[in-house]
């Protein structure tokens, strides 16, 4: 009886709890698509991509020690899953005002140095990340296409190890991405993991 | 504006499990990994499980637990207050305890320097465990994930709040837990 009552509070604190900490996107939803400004001076919108089946939007940074951590781990999942159709679509979601070290101009700096083979768009205005729900770089959501839209399917992290691509044990965004692609249902739909707040 | 000029170095942390299990932590006191090359850090770095009894100590103190890491601006921002409660409550049965989530590549360079310049007094403990997935939610299931978080708790109550605090701020919860 009391642990019944213990449970049900448990579920209920939690529920209570996300809703009040991520007013972004949860699994399911429609995630609205962007027009940002990319390194490459062009300007970027999923409806772009007229082929794709999906997209990794990746809320990321130049500063954050964690983004820089998982930068090759961006890369080789571009690599992996572009031919797939699944790109990796970056945002930088941080004010430059507030941290010179994502400036545009810095962006472009890193894109070229890391060879970024992934669009890298700067959210101006910082209309995007909120939308999301984004709150820490990097923070990764998962989306496909469908026929009624963009559906929120995965958000979270790239992986459970982030000092050690070699020690990764659990692959969250692959094993999402394989299962969204094979139709499968996804499992973990959510990750968490610390990271640099966004600015 | 912190400059993060630097590359992370991959492999330069063996993480070290919990020197096994709970016939080793006595009292209060958690078991220290001590090892090799970590040898000459100054502060006690735990994995999760090695870490965990920090959080359910149940001795009649109210422990003031603090997620920062010295590459979170508004962690340093909030640490004066921290210290401050430390130091106010010196022996009136409160204790707080700085978790460094710094990334060993750090502990060295950056979290050591920043401790020594600013004469950190509240115990520094480093919390070194890349499965955030696994442990974030058993420090709370509220946490997202973001920094600073703090955890306020004694053996009647316990409040976790993924966010930075003024002095005042911060007081005024801690005497939510004492009064």
């Amino acid at each position: 009886m009391l642990l019944i009552f213990v449970a049900s509070f448990a579920v209920g604190f939690k529920v209570a709890a996300e809703h009040n900490l991520d007013d972004g996107y949860e699994i399911g939803d429609l995630a609205d698509d962007f027009e940002l400004k990319n390194v490459d001076g062009t300007m970027v919108s999923l409806s772009d991509y007229e082929s794709a089946k999906g997209f990794l939007v990746i809320f990321t940074c130049n500063t954050c020690p964690y983004a820089q951590a998982y930068e090759d781990r961006v890369i080789a999942l571009d690599a992996k899953y572009k031919p797939q159709g699944v790109p990796v679509i970056a945002i930088n979601p941080n004010d430059p005002s507030v941290k010179s070290g994502d400036s545009f101009a810095k962006m472009i700096q890193r894109a070229d140095e890391k060879g970024f083979t992934f669009p890298y768009l700067l959210d101006e205005g910082q209309k995007v990340y909120p939308k999301y729900g984004a709150t820490r770089t990097p923070h990764v959501f998962l989306l496909e296409k469908t026929a009624i839209g963009n559906v929120v399917r995965y958000i979270g992290a790239i992986d459970d190890n982030y000092q050690n691509a070699s020690q990764v044990e659990k692959p969250f965004v692959e094993n999402a991405v394989n299962a969204m692609l094979a139709g499968n249902e996804i499992n973990p739909k959510t990750t968490k993991a610390i990271g640099c707040g966004i600015k | 504006m912190i400059s993060l000029v630097m590359s992370i170095v991959f492999g330069c942390a063996e993480r070290k499990k919990a020197d096994s299990g709970k016939s080793e932590i006595v009292e209060n006191e958690m078991v220290a990994k001590d090892g090799d090359e970590q040898n000459d850090i100054p502060f006690p770095i735990y994995d999760f499980d090695g870490f965990e009894p920090l959080l359910h100590n149940n001795d009649g103190k109210t422990y003031v637990i603090n997620f920062w890491a010295t590459w979170c601006k508004p962690c340093l921002e909030e640490m004066p207050h921290f210290e401050r409660i430390n130091s106010e409550y010196d022996g009136k049965n409160v204790e707080v305890v700085l978790v460094s989530l710094d990334m060993p590549n750090m502990w060295k360079s950056r979290l050591e320097p920043y401790v020594m310049k600013n004469k950190i007094q509240s115990q520094v403990v480093i919390l070194d465990d890349p499965k955030q997935n696994d442990w974030i939610p058993k420090v709370s299931e509220e946490w997202g994930g973001g920094i600073p978080a703090t955890l306020i708790y004694n053996k009647d109550k316990r409040t976790f709040y993924e966010r930075g605090f003024t002095y005042e701020e911060l007081n005024n919860e801690l005497k939510t837990f004492i009064n």
